[in-house]
């Protein structure tokens, strides 16, 4: 069904909604050149659980939880909501994990490679050069047959899984119980010490969702769409996201170009680079971007919500074991692991074909 | 000879635009259907076959869609 929502001018007109929104958030009080990253975003969801031990990165990212409530409601009100599961889930958990991995290694998924580009980081265009490359590597097994198998429709409740859990993280960030143990862990300096208020973090993210979900908002969909069929439909969101937080950055000042001391991030530019390959490749064999997989998962896809508990687990993993990029540059595991992801990554690519 | 109807529910992006798109490309027959079962497959698919010029009629009942594909 056409709606407004599907029209180029439509994903457009969201993509520079996100982009203003996300340069807003960052002068709220987000980190800077992080006013919405999925990857870093629940990376400190992870830690503030305590299932890493970054203790600079923990904090409950109401954006996060705002990304599946909206696109939950979207999906209701649209007669979107589709519970369905059984697309190969532990391999989704795979890619979840190693997209983390190689995301934590560039400090950022696509959407912050573009955040940090509009606030001037040049660091990033080695980020999204790795994230094209990543996904044309994607591309070669998608024309060859790869696919992850046929998901199939499953009870209402199990599509409820992932907004019952966002509800649950919410009244944690709402109550913030203090136990023995050290939980709830929030972060006291670093990036995650920076955010917006709750309640405008909280509804720019049910915005977010609730468009994103309307639009199929995705940035690795712009990248393969133009590459596989020449659609360009994606991409003007993509386009719209970039140049709406590169204006808004302008006017209020947060634009600072360069590739030494940006925020959050580093100039080793091979591992820039290669960390979003990994990235890359791993989203396009899932099927989208770490922001789609959150929509997706509130409008029911077991399978999507599979991907974003890889995610966790990679998040987890990246940092308790030294993987995980910081401003100082990579860790002694980094090149090991991204290693061993693209390794996974193109055996799945290799043995999870068949003509349909 | 292929069959004249695709069946690509349950298939996550690309894949259903992938398979329509092999079949428009190989086909000999003028017509034939998609059988989808999400949002963005429709769309993605209306998107690709009127942007090549062919005409797609949608029908949709509660959970599924078919796309009926023409050449004009």
């Amino acid at each position: 069904m056409k709606t407004f929502f599907t029209t180029g001018k439509g994903i457009c007109i969201v993509g520079i909604g996100i982009g203003i929104t996300a340069a807003l958030l960052q002068k709220l009080g987000n980190p800077p050149n992080m006013g919405v990253c999925v990857a870093c975003f629940v990376r400190d969801i992870t830690g503030a659980l305590g299932f890493h031990r970054a203790g600079v990165v923990q904090y409950i990212r109401p954006e996060i939880i705002g990304f599946v409530l909206g696109a939950f409601a979207s999906a209701l009100i649209s007669k979107e909501y589709r519970p369905r599961t059984g697309s190969a889930p532990i391999v989704r958990f795979l890619l979840g994990f190693f997209a983390m991995i190689g995301a934590l290694v560039f400090l950022g998924c696509p959407w912050r490679a573009l955040l940090r580009l509009a606030g001037g980081d040049g660091n990033a265009l080695l980020g999204l050069a790795g994230l094209v490359l990543g996904i044309g590597i994607g591309l070669y097994f998608i024309k060859s047959g790869f696919n992850l198998g046929r998901s199939q429709k499953t009870y209402f409740s199990v599509g409820l899984v992932m907004p019952v859990i966002a509800v649950g993280l919410l009244l944690l960030l709402i109550t913030r119980p203090e136990l023995k143990t050290g939980a709830l862990f929030l972060s006291t300096k670093g990036p995650g010490a920076l955010h917006a208020p709750l309640l405008i973090s909280l509804a720019a993210g049910l915005l977010i969702g609730f468009f994103a979900q309307k639009t199929r908002f995705c940035t690795m969909g712009a990248v393969r769409d133009a590459m596989l069929i020449r659609d360009f439909h994606l991409m003007k969101g993509v386009i719209g996201l970039l140049a709406g937080a590169f204006l808004t950055n302008l006017i209020v000042q947060q634009f600072n170009p360069g590739f030494t001391g940006q925020p959050a991030a580093h100039s080793v530019h091979f591992w820039n680079f290669a960390g979003m390959l990994l990235a890359g490749l791993a989203f396009a064999l899932a099927g989208g971007c770490p922001g789609r997989q959150l929509f997706m998962s509130g409008e029911g896809d077991g399978d999507a919500a599979v991907f974003v508990c890889g995610m966790v687990a990679g998040a987890a993993f990246a940092h308790n074991f030294a993987i995980a990029a910081s401003p100082k540059g990579i860790g002694p595991l980094t090149p090991l692991f991204v290693g061993i992801g693209l390794v996974t990554c193109v055996v799945i690519g290799f043995t999870m074909r068949k003509k349909i | 000879m292929m069959p004249d109807r695709i069946d690509a529910r349950g298939l996550s992006c690309p894949q259903p635009v992938v398979m329509t798109r092999n079949k428009m490309d190989t086909s000999k027959s003028c017509s034939f259907e998609v059988l989808v079962d999400s949002g963005a497959a429709r769309d993605n698919i209306c998107r690709m076959a009127t942007g090549m010029g062919w005409d797609v009629q949608v029908t949709e009942d509660a959970d599924e869609c078919i796309l009926v594909l023409s050449k004009k």
